[in-house]
């Protein structure tokens, strides 16, 4: 298996350096053949790992490629741990990255950047897969920090548009705040147990979790609470988390291929991937997975609320993102790692498919993205508007999408977790993601009824030219919809009961008759059969219905209500001011405490006072002291006397 | 009946008025090459003052080496203030200032 995983890895990076070198020269087909080719090979092979794992009943392998450096006992290596979940995730992120390939050749077919797209995405597979399949917490850094880069990059690849400059260097910025507190994260795993492998970490845990660690003097606070709570951190810059989520509405500024790609389906679940991979050290600190339910339930229930009020396109499904990333971190919150990462499976098959379809839109739309300006789209685009229902229909959780099994678990792992009796913290998270699921329906269907049906508010000319787009923006589409709709039936039994993740994800013995595990599996037709009595399918079709009364019976309601409760509605225009918190407050703090340290430290204090002032002061003194100097002999002579006689007269009388 | 202190009063009056004439004195170089000549004579009249006050013949012998020197000295001197009119055509003491920074 060996050679499968070096060549998964390298496929794409070997690609992305041939489209990227030699771009030019081999011209566009070529590279678009030569990236589609390596991902599909990475992909082919991914399947064939998962095939092995789940049929084939082969092990976890840990296998070391490459020791980069060893310093003071420290391994610094380059390795593959490839388990359950690394297979899983290695399927997910090979198959959307493949799939939206494909789709960039429709999409992008006028663009100048062309081979730059396919190299830079083809780069972001190699660095996703990295990330995942890392068996030491080096690698899963560079995977990480790589991931971040080309994500960067992707934002703002249309490079002469000032809003990308900004949303990229806001992406950047914010992943740094992030990236921060994970660095400090391994710098403490590395210090208290002087390895990076995961497999030690793992076995050391238990001897982290007995030691304290005085963060502020005199406080001691238990070391793997510290360390959990910064790894988190890391996962919130990444994985978009409150408050540190502002970055990824803003990076719907780059092309929608890698809105997909990486905003939605893979790049963003990086931060629940680790989680789940971490979970031998956050089963150990129940105040960590406090801390991360309490900021999963924020953004999963505040980051809907914003999506209702969107008028771009893609910002909608963008909060919807958002929202959707609050519910895997609420699972992990609640120790249901397995429920967390079949979400996040589910999520990324009709994510990618719903920012696909929003794509197919806004290519037929000539890149008109503001939904107040679509409507009827229906009957011109009929494959867009079907994938597109498929995928709103699993985001939602209809009974039977696949978003219905993973998401309808996910809340009853969260109900039955109990949060180990704390009733605030359990209450505030189980009513975040049941009320969320009506928030999710009315978000997604007023976007789907405002573009897809309703009276056609586009301009005659943009109309005159609708027509459904060329097959290889359709055909992805389609592919991505069978997943959306079916996968759910066939991978819920395995993935949340029958225990597929084995020893890849630990959960505590004492929660072990908590959460789903203490449910008795009868199959996914019963699932969907007991749906109808749960409130979360009733909040999911009450959702749908107030979006059609609203937005397709009655459209002069919601601008009533907007009229009538302005402070709400400005509340969420201005996204509960975390912009301006950080754009004003943070940067603009640092940007004037910079100005002031620049104007007044630097140039006033350091050029001003004590550079030129010390050479100035010279210059002064050196001026009083030169009017004494007349240049006249006599003067000298005068002086010496008078000296003279001073001497003299100190030594005859004074002494 | 004329002591010791009054050659070394006439001594001192005469050192300090060659001090007077060196500060005082702004136009004619050759005054103060005069006035360091009195300087001399008046530390030579101490010389002189004291070998007889102390019966010690040594001191008059210092005058007559201190009276040589200053005729060395003034020669020297008058040179350098010739040379120094034939440059600047002048030896007014107060254009005498290119020491001064």
């Amino acid at each position: 298996m060996y050679n499968y995983y070096l060549t998964i890895v390298l496929a794409p990076l070997a690609a992305a350096i041939i489209a990227g070198l030699a771009g030019q020269k081999i011209g566009r087909a070529a590279s678009h053949w030569v990236t589609i080719l390596g991902v599909g090979t990475a992909c082919l092979l991914s399947f064939i790992v998962l095939k092995n794992m789940f049929w084939g009943g082969a092990t976890a392998e840990n296998i070391s490629v490459y020791t980069w450096a060893v310093t003071d006992g420290l391994h610094m290596e380059v390795g593959f741990l490839v388990d359950r979940l690394t297979a899983l995730m290695m399927c997910v992120v090979t198959f959307v990255s493949l799939m939206v390939h494909i789709y960039t050749i429709g999409y992008m077919h006028e663009d100048p950047g062309y081979q730059r797209f396919f190299s830079y995405i083809s780069l972001f597979t190699f660095a996703m897969l990295m990330l995942v399949m890392s068996n030491n917490f080096l690698q899963l850094f560079f995977g990480w920090e790589a991931v971040g880069l080309v994500s960067y990059l992707l934002i703002g690849f249309w490079y002469k548009k000032e809003t990308a400059i900004f949303a990229n260097l806001k992406a950047f910025l914010v992943n740094r705040v992030g990236d921060f507190g994970f660095i400090l994260g391994i710098a403490g795993v590395v210090t208290l147990t002087g390895s990076l492998d995961y497999a030690e970490v793992f076995a050391g845990a238990d001897n982290i979790a007995a030691q304290n660690i005085e963060v502020f003097g005199g406080t001691p606070w238990n070391a793997m609470t510290v360390i959990c709570i910064l790894l988190f951190i890391g996962a919130m810059g990444k994985s978009a988390q409150a408050p540190l989520h502002v970055w990824l509405p803003d990076s719907m500024e780059g092309p929608t291929p890698i809105s997909a790609l990486i905003h939605a389906a893979t790049m963003v679940t990086a931060g629940i991937f680790m989680v789940a991979r971490m979970s031998p050290l956050f089963e150990l600190s129940t105040t960590a997975l406090g801390f991360v339910i309490v900021i999963g339930s924020i953004t999963a229930f505040f980051m809907g609320l914003l999506g209702i009020i969107q008028n771009d396109i893609k910002r909608v499904v963008a909060y919807s993102t958002l929202s959707q990333l609050g519910y895997m971190t609420v699972a992990l919150g609640a120790s249901a790692y397995s429920a967390a990462i079949f979400h996040l499976m589910t999520h990324a098959f009709f994510k990618a498919l719903l920012f696909l379809a929003a794509g197919s839109v806004i290519i037929a739309m000539h890149h008109e993205q503001d939904i107040r300006k679509m409507g009827g789209i229906r009957k011109y685009m009929p494959i867009t508007y079907w994938t597109a229902l498929f995928g709103s229909l699993a985001l939602i959780g209809f009974p039977g999408f696949s978003g219905f099994f993973s998401k309808d678990l996910l809340i009853e792992a969260v109900k039955e977790s109990h949060w180990h009796g704390q009733g605030a913290i359990y209450w505030i998270a189980y009513l975040s993601v049941l009320l969320g699921v009506f928030v999710t329906a009315l978000y997604s269907f007023r976007m789907f009824f405002l573009v897809f049906h309703g009276e056609e508010r586009m301009d005659a000319e943009t109309k005159s030219h609708l027509h459904e787009t060329p097959a290889v923006v359709t055909v992805p589409l389609i592919l991505l919809a069978i997943p959306s709709v079916i996968i759910g039936w066939f991978t819920v039994g395995p993935v949340l009961f029958k225990d597929y993740f084995g020893d890849a994800i630990y959960v505590s013995a004492s929660k072990a008759g908590t959460g789903l595990g203490a449910h008795d599996w009868h199959g996914s037709w019963a699932l969907v059969q007991h749906a109808v009595m749960t409130p979360v399918f009733w909040l999911a079709a009450s959702g749908v219905f107030v979006a059609w009364f609203l937005y397709l019976k009655r459209p002069d309601i919601p601008e009533t209500i907007k009229g009538k409760l302005p402070g709400i509605y400005n509340l969420l225009e201005r996204k509960y001011y975390f912009d301006d918190l950080w754009i004003k407050g943070f940067a603009g703090g640092g940007r004037a405490i910079g100005q002031f340290l620049w104007k007044k430290g630097d140039e006033l204090i350091i050029d001003g006072v004590l550079v030129n002032g010390t050479a100035r002061t010279v210059g002064r003194l050196a001026g009083l002291v030169r009017q004494i100097q007349t240049g006249y002999l006599y003067t000298y002579a005068f002086a010496m006397i008078i000296g003279l006689t001073a001497l003299l007269g100190w030594l005859i009388w004074l002494r | 009946m004329i002591g010791l202190e009054h050659y070394l009063t006439l001594a001192a009056m005469l050192f300090v008025l060659s001090i007077a004439g060196i500060v005082i004195n702004r136009r004619n170089l050759i005054l103060l090459l005069m006035c360091i000549e009195l300087m001399l004579l008046a530390v030579n009249y101490n010389f002189i003052a004291f070998s007889r006050y102390l019966g010690d013949e040594t001191g008059q012998v210092f005058v007559f080496f201190i009276l040589t020197v200053a005729a060395a000295e003034a020669a020297i001197g008058l040179a350098i203030l010739v040379v120094l009119f034939r440059n600047r055509r002048s030896i007014a003491v107060q254009e005498l200032n290119t020491l001064k920074g």
